[in-house]
């Protein structure tokens, strides 16, 4: 009876230890840490998908993905963005100097909801929340963002347009208040019309167009808009700005696909390398679709995650698309 | 009388450790304490399958080691040691190590219509139609593991012996099959001993063991496919008339006596199984893997309904039909039912080959995972074993698809001689090689092709 004795005493530990460890562990894991699991949006995306935090207080998150591999970025600063491999468990440190709502997103194409993977980060405490920069600049312009756009009234460029070409010609060009308010289409017919620049033919015209469009901005903003449009935007809008993303198929049928909620409506990707599409809107309109996103199209609005810099780069680098910046082409 | 080549069980120490409860014990005691935290794990760990410590340790590590080492060099010597039937069987005996107590059980007998192994092919094939799911999701592996352990419960409070390992565990159904491959068996030594004993205290139980929890007397045990390898006949023995012995490989399969139509069926499946696991793991087909995933679609039930007509359908018709050939070749007046069961033999070397060939591809590249899993067991982001994620995944390489070739060939060759072998002539055995060289050849152009 002894021998059965310590049997009991034996398997009574080994399993009270099999029990309690896992228990004990987790239990002592989660107490001050925010536990967030990362999953493909119609899964559930970010769960929990609203926190809080306080300004100059560590917000302490351990970072879950529980399907595919997933990426954790908060928008608004320029905090690194954390990959997320399936149970491979991060934990971070947030720590936000102003008050305010911070939108968290996922950096990776984790499916074709990818972009609805989104949280927030209400920050209260001292101090005051990033001032608003003012009304966005479509809506300073009066722009509808949604009407229909007519062909551009210009003839479209034969070849692709070279701002280093257009550098070299002494094409008289207009003073703009606000350059950004107006297309390459309708720069070219202001400039046209000018008698100083009649000897210029209409290529040329479209040449001095794009080194007009590279001088309002600069090498490193185009860098950071060319990142931000690798991570963001090719998945749908492709590589090359051909409107032939991997998801692209998908947004053009949305009907035959399960993983879109039904009604939910989806247009192809518009291609930023078609000339009749892209040189008869403003920069400012295209402003506005990426901070406003595209009513029932499929485009995500990225108003609560590129600070306005970021957006103002991106809609630089797009224009890459179509004029030619570099200074031997 | 199997003839014995190496007696292991003759220096005193090894016979001294095995018939001790004790070391046999606490390894299953340690195994049960960590099946009960590999539950624990697949509940409440991480969501995703391939970091989650239960679906890495049983359907990586452990399934692996089942094919690649438990079978075919130890037989059922996992049976042994597998912390399923425990519970059960505690309680059935009323004792941890016993014999003394009384136990909690009807001890009713096995119903006569329920015997062999006709619900160890439902459970394998059950287990096939999700498995998918059930090698992927944590909690689904929890909740199956769960689910063998009530099973086995169940079975020990109302049966008596080890009703469960006989006759319900899936798992029980191929290890048995193939276990008869393997170089470790236990038998008597003398079965003159055996007939002189009057008491048949290894079937019956005395105070040195309990009665075989297989339903087996010892004497007449001509293969492993139903030796659980608990070694209760070694401590009951009064003459120490039992022996654990190494023969070579294959000794059992050869033996035409004693082949049955339900083991026939239940080789056919080891067989259509696998073929239908590489095509669906390893395979370049996507709507496969969506469909077998996607558990109640009717993407699904195409699957399941394939799966179902391929192993239990097709399969076995084209085998009938190879035995039949055989049967008209050779002029054989054997029953066809006969034929059938005794050629399903030579299934046997060629599933198994298959099996570890399947693994070869599809654990092999995975095993960084148990390094990772074994690192962060609860996916809380700990690194207990150094685990890098700069690991060097192992791909599989030209080295190891010559070993997948080998280890099929090695198998084709295995069934050739027992299709040779348990057949009347030579000319009979030729169509069921035809069909074994046809499934080797599919399982080949699925892994290397």
């Amino acid at each position: 009876m002894k021998r059965e004795t310590l049997a009991r005493w034996t398997l009574g530990v080994l399993l009270a230890g099999a029990a309690v460890f896992p228990l004990a562990a987790y239990g002592l894991a989660r107490r001050d840490v925010v536990e967030i699991h990362g999953r493909m949006a119609e899964a559930g995306g970010w769960t929990p998908a609203a926190l809080t935090a306080t300004v100059d207080q560590p917000l302490h998150l351990r970072l879950v993905a529980d399907d595919v591999v997933h990426g954790f970025a908060v928008g608004g600063t320029d905090w690194p963005a954390i990959d997320l491999f399936p149970g491979r468990p991060v934990e971070t440190a947030l720590t936000f100097d102003h008050p305010g709502r911070y939108t968290f997103y996922c950096t990776r194409w984790c499916g074709l909801n990818h972009w609805r993977m989104r949280g927030v980060i209400e920050v209260t405490g001292p101090g005051a929340a990033a001032a608003p920069a003012g009304p966005p600049l479509y809506v300073q312009l009066g722009l509808d963002l949604d009407a229909p756009r007519p062909a551009p009234a210009a003839p479209l460029p034969e070849r692709r347009p070279s701002a280093s070409r257009g550098a070299a010609l002494a094409v008289e060009l207009p003073t703009l208040i606000e350059p950004r308010g107006k297309s390459p289409a309708a720069i070219w017919q202001s400039i046209r019309a000018q008698a100083a620049n009649a000897p210029f033919n209409d290529a040329e015209l479209w040449d001095a167009v794009a080194w007009l469009w590279r001088s309002q901005t600069t090498p490193t903003a185009l860098a950071e808009g060319e990142r931000l449009y690798a991570a963001n935007c090719a998945a749908c809008h492709g590589g090359a700005g051909g409107g032939d993303g991997v998801f692209a198929p998908e947004l053009a049928h949305p009907a035959e696909h399960t993983q879109l909620e039904a009604g939910h409506q989806t247009q192809p990707p518009t291609a930023f390398t078609d000339p009749a599409g892209m040189l008869g809107v403003s920069p400012a309109l295209l402003h506005g679709k990426l901070i406003r996103g595209g009513m029932g199209t499929g485009m995500p609005a990225w108003g609560p995650i590129y600070t306005d810099a970021q957006t103002w780069a991106l809609v630089d680098y797009l224009w890459t698309f179509q004029f030619d910046y570099t200074d031997n082409p | 009388m199997t003839p014995i080549h190496l007696e292991l069980t003759q220096p005193p120490a090894v016979r001294a450790a095995l018939q001790s409860r004790w070391p046999q014990w606490l390894a299953q005691a340690g195994l049960l304490a960590g099946f009960a935290f590999t539950i624990q794990i697949g509940l409440f760990g991480p969501a995703a399958g391939n970091a989650n410590f239960a679906v890495i340790a049983v359907w990586i590590a452990w399934w692996t080691a089942l094919k690649l080492v438990f079978i075919p060099f130890g037989g059922r010597a996992w049976c042994g040691l597998c912390p399923i039937p425990l519970p059960g069987e505690w309680l059935q005996r009323g004792a941890l190590l016993g014999p003394a107590g009384r136990g909690w059980t009807l001890n009713r007998r096995w119903p006569r219509r329920l015997r062999g192994a006709w619900l160890q092919v439902g459970g394998f094939a059950l287990i096939g139609l999700f498995s998918a799911v059930i090698l992927t999701e944590p909690r689904v592996t929890a909740w199956v593991l769960l689910g063998l352990i009530a099973l086995a419960m169940i079975a020990s409070v109302v049966f008596e012996r080890r009703a469960f390992c006989r006759y319900l565990c899936p798992i029980g159904g191929f290890t048995g099959l193939y276990a008869r491959l393997a170089p470790l068996a236990l038998r008597v030594k003398d079965p003159a001993v055996c007939a002189a004993h009057t008491e048949k205290v290894c079937y019956t139980g005395c105070a040195g063991g309990y009665g075989c929890p297989w339903g087996n007397f010892p004497a007449a045990v001509r293969d492993n496919a139903y030796c659980g390898l608990c070694f209760e006949c070694l401590r009951s023995c009064p003459h120490d008339n039992l022996a654990l012995s190494l023969r070579p490989f294959g000794r059992d399969v050869v033996a035409r006596a004693g082949a049955r139509l339900d083991e026939a069926w239940l080789a056919l499946l080891m067989l259509g199984s696998v073929l239908v696991y590489t095509a669906v793991f390893l395979g370049p087909w996507g709507w496969l893997k969506t469909a077998a995933y996607s558990v109640g679609s009717p993407a699904w039930l195409g699957y399941a309904a394939g799966f179902v007509l391929i192993n239990l359908g097709l399969l076995p018709a084209l085998f009938g039909l190879a035995v039949r050939a055989g049967q008209a070749l050779s002029g054989s007046r054997r029953p066809l039912r006969a034929a059938f069961a005794g050629q399903a033999r030579s299934l046997a070397p060629l599933g198994l080959a298959a099996w570890v060939a399947f693994t070869i591809a599809f654990a092999f590249v995975k095993f960084p995972l148990v390094w990772a899993v074994f690192s962060d067991p609860l996916g809380l982001g700990w690194n207990l074993l150094g685990y890098s994620a700069a690991v060097i995944w192992p791909e599989i390489s030209a080295s190891s698809r010559l070993a997948q070739a080998a280890v099929l060939a090695l198998g084709m060759f295995g069934a050739a001689r027992v299709a040779v072998r348990t057949a009347d002539q030579t000319r009979e055995a030729l169509p069921v090689i035809a069909f074994c060289l046809a499934a080797a050849l599919a399982l080949l152009w699925l892994l290397i092709g």
